[in-house]
């Protein structure tokens, strides 16, 4: 059986970095983020990235890593809060953001993973979001054209995987990173733990092993909280 | 006497069915779970991810891997699922969501609201907030009637750029509580905060309504 594993997340991209890629990255906010792939990414030196991701992070983690080293000249995401440098740029000209609703972002991941090129959707359909895109009714309501999304590179990160490359998440760390698994012929998963091949309850899997061509040990796995909110005791 | 951020929420929690799937927006509308009439048992939505939302953790239960959509910090309950982002928006967009309550910059007598750009600041983008206007069967707002400088909210049309047409159901503010019985009617007025004159609404208010 071919050895999906790589010792780390600099080899796992070795060969497979160009300047001007795309690339896709799992994650909602700081939660299920593949932090050591991010790492490694910047190390590389890569640049003129367009990066598909939900957020950006934040100063000085998560794809803020990439941002200070100005690695990322385009992004498609649909919230872009609290980055005082993605602000910066932003403002400056020096990226190009391109707002896409959270839905709509999923959906068209998804659709790029699935092979669908386009859908329609009623979200957004009046606003800013719909000029210049495609619209249609249908019973009656208006809907937009969303065209699928797809990328040279694919991270995600996953709490268990076994030696196939099947992979779980676990709690809200699934969030983006199903989809963005499938929207990629070449996608690298970042595990907080490998497990025996059988040991993943074949009714459980989340990202079957087709979806997952590299993986690499989080051997990063800060799992810093962005809004740290507690109750008291009772 | 115009309702304290406490008492929208309160109100709002009344509009609430038991056994409905809600999702509750960031502000405001985050303190209606904890105003649940007594019997109504809901469940809640986070768009990140998760159907069954639980409260804030104490110090002890603090998951990183488990937050809510405002990227707080939550706990699951017994019944708690997990989903990805795109079965999340599959939920909202495929219309099973009961109701989704949320804050707006304003909302227009059409219907319109706009609630993602604020003239002169930074636009941080407007997250699942057109997905979950546009798919959600009932979409309940609340916002303070008047913005600081004093200028009507509750507008003719909206000024601002839009976040969705023709979505919003009812309208909660400090001055007044508004619902239309289908998206072709005008607002009408339900409830008056305590001491607010219809007058005085009506001169705060740049929006046709009827009572």
């Amino acid at each position: 059986m071919a050895n999906k594993r790589y010792d780390s997340a600099a080899a796992a991209l070795e060969g497979l970095l160009f300047d001007g890629m795309t690339v896709a990255v799992g994650g909602f906010g700081l939660c299920g983020l593949p932090e050591t792939l991010i790492i490694a990414l910047r190390d590389s030196g890569v640049r003129n990235l367009t990066v598909i991701s939900n957020n950006a992070g934040v100063d000085g983690w998560g794809l803020g890593l990439l941002l200070q080293t100005r690695q990322i000249a385009r992004m498609v995401s649909s919230y872009v809060g609290e980055n005082k440098e993605f602000e910066r740029q932003h403002l400056s000209g020096e990226i190009n953001l391109e707002f896409c609703p959270q839905g709509t972002l999923a959906e068209r991941i998804r659709a790029g993973g699935a092979g669908i090129p386009a859908f329609y959707t009623r979200t957004g359909a009046g606003t800013l979001v719909g000029e210049g895109k495609e619209e249609r009714y249908f019973g009656g309501e208006r809907f937009i054209l969303e065209t699928a999304l797809t990328a040279d590179l694919a991270l995600v990160k996953a709490w268990r995987a076994d030696g196939k490359g099947n992979l779980l998440y676990r709690k809200t760390a699934r969030n983006f990173n199903p989809v963005v698994a499938t929207c990629s012929r070449m996608t690298i998963a970042e595990v907080e733990e490998f497990v025996p091949t059988g040991a993943i309850p074949a009714d459980s899997v989340h990202t079957p092993s087709i979806y997952v061509r590299r993986m690499v040990p989080a051997s990063i796995n800060e799992k810093r909280v962005e809004k740290l909110v507690t109750r008291a005791k009772e | 006497m115009p309702w304290t951020r406490h008492q929208i929420a309160a109100r709002a929690a009344q509009e609430l069915q038991d056994g409905w799937y809600v999702n509750l927006g960031i502000g405001i509308p985050t303190l209606v779970a904890s105003l649940l009439p007594d019997g109504i048992d809901i469940t809640l939505q986070s768009e990140n991810g998760m159907l069954g939302l639980g409260p804030y953790p104490t110090p002890d239960q603090v998951d990183p891997d488990l937050i809510n959509a405002g990227k707080e910090t939550i706990t699951e309950l017994p019944g708690t699922s997990y989903v990805s982002s795109a079965e999340s928006f599959a939920m909202v967009r495929g219309g099973h969501m009961d109701a989704t309550i949320l804050g707006s910059l304003e909302v227009a007598e059409n219907g319109d609201m706009a609630n993602w750009i604020i003239p002169g600041k930074m636009v941080k983008g407007m997250g699942g907030a057109m997905d979950l206007v546009s798919g959600t069967r009932r979409v309940i707002v609340l916002m303070d009637h008047c913005a600081r400088d004093g200028s009507p909210k509750f507008r003719s049309r909206c000024s601002l750029p839009l976040t969705g047409l023709n979505v919003v159901d009812m309208l909660i503010t400090d001055l007044a509580a508004f619902k239309r019985t289908n998206r072709q009617g005008p607002f009408h007025l339900m409830q008056l905060a305590p001491d607010v004159s219809l007058d005085y609404l009506r001169s705060k208010s740049e929006a046709h309504f009827t009572w």
